[in-house]
Order: C-alpha cells, then sequence, then structure tokens
C-alpha cells in the first residue's frame, strides 16, 4: 500500500492493514426502548438506542411535514483513562450533529408527521473509533425499531499512519504514534446499497491519490461491517417478550 | 405523555392482589428480582459493573484523579459521585440538564458511601495540603423497569469496593496507566452497606418494586444497612414521594429490612469485596 | 426461515418464502412485481425499506415489521387510558406516539358536554377503534359493538408485534385460554391485553399464559407447547381444532 518508504511497516498490534479488529454486535439490548443495538470492534463498544418515533416537544418545533431525526452521542465518564464530565461536550456536540447527517442520509422520517426519532449513542469503553462504532451500533438500532430506511449505513475509521493506509485505527495510531507524517484519521460512512459516502470528515495531512485510495479501502471494508450488521439484525432473537 | 399512566382499574388490581400477599408477576411482597453482576465494562476504568436486578439495568464505573485537597481537610482524598438517568434508558427520563431524580440518587447513594466512612480518605493523600486522590464514582441507567435507586446503589457499593489505585508517577506529576495497578481503594469493609428501597402500595409494604408498582405508590423509604458485629446498622435513610409513614408502617418496614438485609448482605458483601 | 429465495420467484406464495430482511437489500428483481408497504423499486429490483420479515402476495411485495414502537393503523383495536379531558371529548394514552382523540360524537349515547366525566373519567381505561390517521393526530371512535369503557380485570404489556400469535388463526389461540381460565381477553393491537375472569388467580394464569406465547412466539409447534403449559398450570380445556396459527401477516 505503502507508495514510498513508510515508518509504519508493522501494525502496532499485528494487524494487517487493511483488517478491522474483530466485531461483535447484537440486537435489542435495552428491553423498554424500541430499537436498540451495540457494537465492538476490538476495545471500543458503543450502544444505541431509539426512542420513537414520539411527539415533539415543544410543539413549535414539529414540522407537520415530515418526523424529525434527533442523535445524541456521548462517552460515558469511566471509558477513557482521563474522566470525562457527564453531558454534553463541544466534541460530543459535534459529533452527535455530523452522525445525525449521516444517518438522516438514509432515514425517512416522512411517515410520521409532528414527531422526534431520538437515537442515543453512548461509549462506555473506548479505543479509537469511537463515532464509526456509534453509527454502526446506530444504524442496527434504527433498523431493529422498524424506522423506514432507504437503505443501511456502514462506518469505518481510515487512516493513513505516516505514509500507511490502514483501516480501522486503534488508540496508539490515532493519538500516540508522531514519526514522519504522523497519524491522518479519516471517519467515513457508506450506504449500504448505494455505496455514496454518507460521512467524511478528515484530521492530518493527505495527498489526492492518497485520499481516493483511502476512500476505496473504506468501501471495502464498510461491506465486512455490513454483513456483521446483518447478521445481527438477521439473527436477532426474535421473542423479545413482554415490552417494559 | 411522558409519565407511565397506570388505568386505575391497574391500580385497584394491584393493590387488591398485594392484599393477599401476592404480586402480579408472581413475586412475593418481599422478594428481589434476580440479581446479576457483571465486572469489567470498561478496561480504561479503576473498575466497572453492570448490575441487573430483573430488567432494570445500570453501568457503574470509578476513575481516580489528582486534585488539590478542600483546606479544611488537607490530609484526605475527596469523593464526587455523579448519576445519569439518561433518557436512553427510560421514555420518562428528559433530555437535558440532569433532573432532580438523577440529582436525589447521586446525593443519595453519596451519603451512603462518604458517611459511612467506607472510603479510608486518609489513605489517599499523596501529599499533604497539596495533593490527594480524587475518586469519581459514576452512575449511568441503561434500562429502568423500577427500582433504580437499589441497582444504582449496589452498582455502585461494588464499583467502589473493585477499584484499583493507578501508579502515580510523582517526577512527571502524572498517572501511569501503562503500569498495572495493584492496590485496591483503602476500603473499610466493616462499613460497607446496601440501599434498600420499599414502597407503600395499598397497605402493603413492597420491596424491589416494578416499573409499575412504583408508579402507584404512596411513599417510599430507603434504608441503607451494614453489619456491626453480625447485627444490622443502618447508615442512610431517605423518605421519598408525599405520602406519610404510620408507626405501625415504620415497625414493619424496619421489620422487613432487616430480614432483607440478613438473606442478601452476605451475597452482596461477595460481590463488593470478593469474600 | 432464513432462506434466501430471491431467485426462485415461483414459490414465494408458502409459508417458508418468509425471509428476514433488512434496508437496501434486494427482495425480488422483476418489473412485474410492485412494491408495497416497507418496499420500494429501484430499477429492476424491489428493494427493502425497512427491517422485518419480506411478503409476496402474488406480484405484491411488502415488508412487515417485526419490532418497534407501535404506531396506529386506521381500523386498529387499540386499549388505552383516559389522560385528558377537553370540551368536545377525551384524549387516551395508548402507549404509542401520541395520544388519541375520541370526540365525544363518536361514544354509543348522547353526552352532554359538561358531563364528559361522568361518562368516561381520568384514569379509565377503554377500548376503541383508530378511525383515523392524519398528521395532526390519531381519532378514535367507540361507536361499534364490542368497543368501550372496560372494568375489572387487569392490563397486560406485550410486544404489538407478538399480538397475532396470541390471537391464532382465527383465534383459535385465544379460544384456547378463555375456554382454559374462563377469564374474558381483549387483544389491543398496541400491544395492550385486557383480562378480565372470576378470580384474580385466574386473571394471573391467563397472563402467565399470554406471555408464555409471546416469550415462546419463534418455537416450532406453539400450540402443543402452550397446550402442556396449560395443563401444567392444573387447568384443562375442550380440545378444539387449533388451526396452526399463521403469524404477523394476518394481523390486519
Amino acid at each position: 500500500m505503502a507508495k514510498e518508504k513508510s515508518l509504519y511497516l508493522k501494525r502496532n498490534d499485528g494487524r494487517k492493514f487493511d483488517e478491522v479488529r474483530p466485531i461483535t454486535a447484537k440486537v435489542g439490548i435495552v428491553p423498554s426502548a424500541d430499537g436498540s443495538a451495540s457494537f465492538e470492534t476490538g476495545g471500543t463498544k458503543a450502544i444505541a438506542v431509539v426512542r420513537g418515533p414520539r411527539t415533539l416537544h415543544p410543539q413549535h418545533k414539529q414540522d407537520p411535514r415530515t418526523g424529525i431525526l434527533r442523535v445524541s452521542y456521548g462517552m460515558m465518564p469511566f471509558s477513557v483513562t482521563d474522566r470525562i464530565r457527564p453531558g454534553p461536550n463541544r466534541r460530543s456536540e459535534e459529533i452527535s450533529k455530523v452522525s445525525e447527517w449521516a444517518l438522516n442520509s438514509v432515514v425517512d422520517l416522512s411517515e410520521f408527521p409532528n414527531t422526534v426519532v431520538d437515537v442515543f449513542i453512548q461509549i462506555p469503553q473506548a479505543d479509537a473509533g469511537t463515532r464509526v462504532a456509534g453509527i454502526n451500533a446506530a444504524a442496527i438500532a434504527l433498523a431493529h425499531a422498524g424506522i423506514p430506511m432507504k437503505e443501511m449505513v456502514s462506518a469505518i475509521g481510515v487512516g493513513k499512519i505516516d505514509k500507511t493506509l490502514v483501516v480501522d485505527l486503534d488508540k496508539y495510531e490515532d493519538s500516540d504514534f508522531h514519526d514522519g507524517e504522523g497519524s491522518t484519521d479519516i471517519p467515513v460512512v457508506i450506504t449500504s446499497r448505494t455505496k455514496k459516502i454518507a460521512l467524511l470528515q478528515l484530521d492530518g495531512k493527505i495527498s489526492v491519490p492518497e485520499l481516493k485510495e483511502a476512500i476505496e479501502l473504506a468501501k471495502k471494508t464498510c461491506e465486512e461491517i455490513l454483513k456483521v450488521q446483518m447478521k445481527a439484525l438477521k439473527e436477532a432473537n426474535r421473542s423479545e417478550g413482554k415490552k417494559k | 405523555m411522558s409519565e407511565t399512566l397506570i388505568p386505575n382499574l391497574q391500580k385497584e388490581k394491584i393493590i387488591e392482589y398485594l392484599s393477599e400477599g401476592k404480586r402480579l408477576d408472581g413475586r412475593r411482597v418481599e422478594d428481589y428480582r434476580d440479581i446479576e453482576v457483571e465486572m469489567g465494562i470498561s478496561k480504561n476504568a479503576e473498575s466497572s459493573v453492570r448490575v441487573k436486578i430483573g430488567k432494570t439495568e445500570v453501568l457503574a464505573g470509578v476513575k481516580l484523579g489528582i486534585a488539590v485537597p478542600y483546606p479544611d481537610s488537607p490530609d484526605e482524598g475527596t469523593l464526587m459521585t455523579s448519576a445519569e438517568l439518561h433518557p436512553l434508558s427510560s421514555q420518562e427520563f428528559e433530555i437535558g440538564k440532569p433532573g432532580i431524580d438523577s440529582i436525589e440518587i447521586a446525593r443519595v447513594i453519596d451519603r451512603g458511601i462518604r458517611e459511612s466512612g467506607l472510603i479510608d480518605v486518609k489513605k489517599l493523600c499523596i501529599k499533604e495540603g497539596e495533593k490527594v486522590w480524587q475518586v469519581f464514582l459514576d452512575i449511568f441507567t441503561i434500562n429502568d423497569d423500577g427500582n433504580l435507586l437499589d441497582v444504582a446503589g449496589l452498582a455502585g457499593l461494588i464499583a467502589i469496593g473493585n477499584a484499583k489505585i493507578p501508579i502515580y508517577n510523582e517526577k512527571e506529576g502524572k498517572i501511569d496507566y501503562e503500569t498495572p495497578a495493584k492496590d485496591h481503594l483503602p476500603i473499610n469493609e466493616d462499613v460497607a452497606s446496601f440501599n434498600m428501597t420499599f414502597h407503600k402500595i395499598g397497605n402493603s409494604i413492597v420491596a424491589d418494586v416494578s416499573k409499575e408498582e412504583e408508579a402507584i405508590s404512596d411513599y417510599r423509604l430507603s434504608i441503607a444497612m451494614g453489619d456491626n458485629k453480625g447485627e444490622p446498622r443502618i447508615t442512610a435513610m431517605q423518605k421519598g414521594k408525599s405520602g406519610a409513614i404510620s408507626a405501625e408502617d415504620m415497625e414493619n418496614i424496619l421489620k422487613l429490612a432487616e430480614d432483607k438485609w440478613k438473606e442478601l448482605f452476605p451475597k452482596i458483601k461477595k460481590y463488593a469485596f470478593g469474600k | 426461515m432464513l432462506k434466501d429465495y430471491r431467485f426462485s420467484r415461483k414459490e414465494t406464495m408458502s409459508k417458508d418464502t418468509r425471509q428476514m430482511v433488512i434496508p437496501g437489500e434486494v427482495i425480488i428483481k422483476g418489473n412485474e412485481y410492485l412494491p408495497g408497504e416497507g418496499a420500494y423499486r429501484d430499477g429492476e429490483e424491489v428493494v427493502a425499506g425497512r427491517y422485518g420479515i419480506a411478503n409476496i402476495v402474488e406480484k405484491h411485495v411488502r415488508v412487515i415489521p417485526v419490532s418497534g414502537a407501535y404506531y396506529p393503523r386506521r381500523g386498529n383495536t387499540i386499549i388505552g387510558t383516559i389522560a385528558d379531558i377537553t370540551f368536545n371529548g377525551w384524549l387516551i394514552d395508548f402507549g404509542g406516539a401520541q395520544n388519541a382523540f375520541l370526540p365525544v360524537a363518536e361514544v354509543p349515547r348522547y353526552i352532554n358536554r359538561n358531563e364528559l366525566r361522568e361518562f368516561l373519567d381520568f384514569g379509565e381505561a377503554v377500548v376503541v377503534k383508530v378511525w383515523d390517521v392524519k398528521s395532526r393526530g390519531i381519532d378514535a371512535s367507540m361507536k361499534m359493538r364490542g368497543f368501550g369503557k372496560i372494568e375489572g380485570g387487569m392490563i397486560i404489556n406485550v410486544n404489538p408485534y407478538k399480538v397475532p400469535r396470541i390471537i391464532g388463526k382465527e383465534g383459535s389461540m385465544v379460544k384456547m385460554i378463555k375456554d382454559a381460565t374462563g377469564c374474558d381477553i381483549t387483544v389491543g393491537q398496541n400491544g395492550k391485553v385486557w383480562i378480565s375472569g372470576k378470580s384474580i388467580d385466574k386473571e394471573v394464569a391467563t397472563k402467565e399464559i399470554v406471555e408464555f406465547i409471546v416469550d415462546n412466539s419463534t418455537i416450532a409447534g406453539l400450540t402443543e407447547e402452550v397446550e402442556k403449559f396449560i395443563k401444567k398450570k392444573g387447568l384443562s380445556f375442550n380440545k378444539v381444532e387449533i388451526i396452526e396459527e399463521n403469524t404477523d401477516e394476518d394481523k390486519e
């Protein structure tokens, strides 16, 4: 993958450059919710809970043409080594918004005017890539909640460590590698059917050809992610029973 | 819309059945649902736990940080407890600032730990007047199916009981998370207590309420009980909701609390301190 | 059950061709198919527009949801509680996205506008029909037979998507439970079930049978298992012919 000699020739945890960490996904983890799922990649754990459609208050925020999707992302205080104060902060507010845009590109709430569908994403344990894990969980939870969606979305963090393209950066690659060109982190969300880019952020230094290559790598990897999401949904224990 | 609306006929039915000593889910008035405990929710925490009682589920985690001690206690570490009754766990919890329910739970749990002297705060002093360990206990609700207070209290106790102190690198003045922690938080196990909440519904006193029972109760009384040489000792109490307690009910609740404590406390100590 | 029948479109009518699909997944190819609820056309393909069971009847393709919040549809029977009283009707909380409105003109007898509370008071339970679902709200009616205020008994909450299993084909499952416990059972499509009998113990037994059905709704031979469960509870019933309950598609 590397064109010139890169300083990052072997991954810190022994993975291949295009290899994701072990993934697990589970549906229906919060019995009182309308939809819920967990998604774990290596040391990163995300849960997503969907509530709604339900009436949006205050009334002046309602839209008579469609329901509204509202996403809130947060990290639990004990999810990282340096404790995070509970409640929203600037980082979580921004991630909530970009996640909302990504999910909204496939969700269709026109059947439910004046309502809101809330998506709560929480990170109990973080090891880089929390927003993409959160979006993967949220897409499963939205589907589980029976929300009309044109297609699914799958998310992955791709990146460039010095000159080497890698997928699914861990904390070392994301924040502790500073040699050469350093670390470039690119969270990407790909729609499952039309293969469009529903979220793209970048932080680092990268050439145009390398970026194109990185996006192709993201698309390829999202196929793998989609398989896991699909499997979780298809195998979801359908006897969820009593609604509490 | 956001409150659990229980129809009158349901209220009457619950009360009528309780008067026969029975509950709609098959339990007796004094029964707790099954307790499940899973450790290690976050590898980045000093300890973390998932506690489920029935379908009510709470996560709790402990983090340690370095802080300047309070001027009136220059050689004592500090404790800070927060609870989020997160809207993901119930349709009744609102988005935004922590409501009074979150604050009440955090304060009740904080008092139970602080006032009992569970943590030996003197041993959390790094340099008198300058640096002490600050203990953060954070509680996060996942699913509310009634009796969050007891589930959160238990999760908090287990998280504190299992927490380890990370290595502090004095030269660099920061915590070294690379070296595995060895020492447990200095705990005075003898004063550990378990919070039990009883609700008055109709003429009955009910333990570990379901969501439906919780919604129709007149009042609740929470009692944190610890061990004093084999005898129960109360370390914290909190009465909630607008009903008032008669002398007879008070007797009954205390009796029930003692019985439940004898049954559950050994198990709970095992979860919290591994013995 | 999860058999992929994308390319074998001849056998789409039989029961075993029900297939779980996720949003964006191709259900079937061919211009002759008509996408219905929960499905859409994209070129040659008919694609799932939500998660659920793909169902093809004749050339009509739809996706039947299996989970999520209950959203009322016209003609549904729902059970709810009076949450508020306005000058011209009642607001009913049925556990949905919003309250349903029962206008004073939609009750079986003439009610004077200042006597609304005497007819239906706060906290009283009703079984009503969903009359209309509009962007501004849900209208209910209790003018027809079998609808009205409910008194006594208990109400339990179950997953609304399991309601067809509780009812059984042509009501056979409900009939078996009624037979065994002597309790009346009214199943709301919003997942609320009203159970009313001679004693609470009988009502609780009925509740447990209903919950057993919901918890075991996906197992093979559910009817037999329910029979066993009923016998285990020391109850008996006249053996009626149970038509093996079909699932989600006979909801409406």
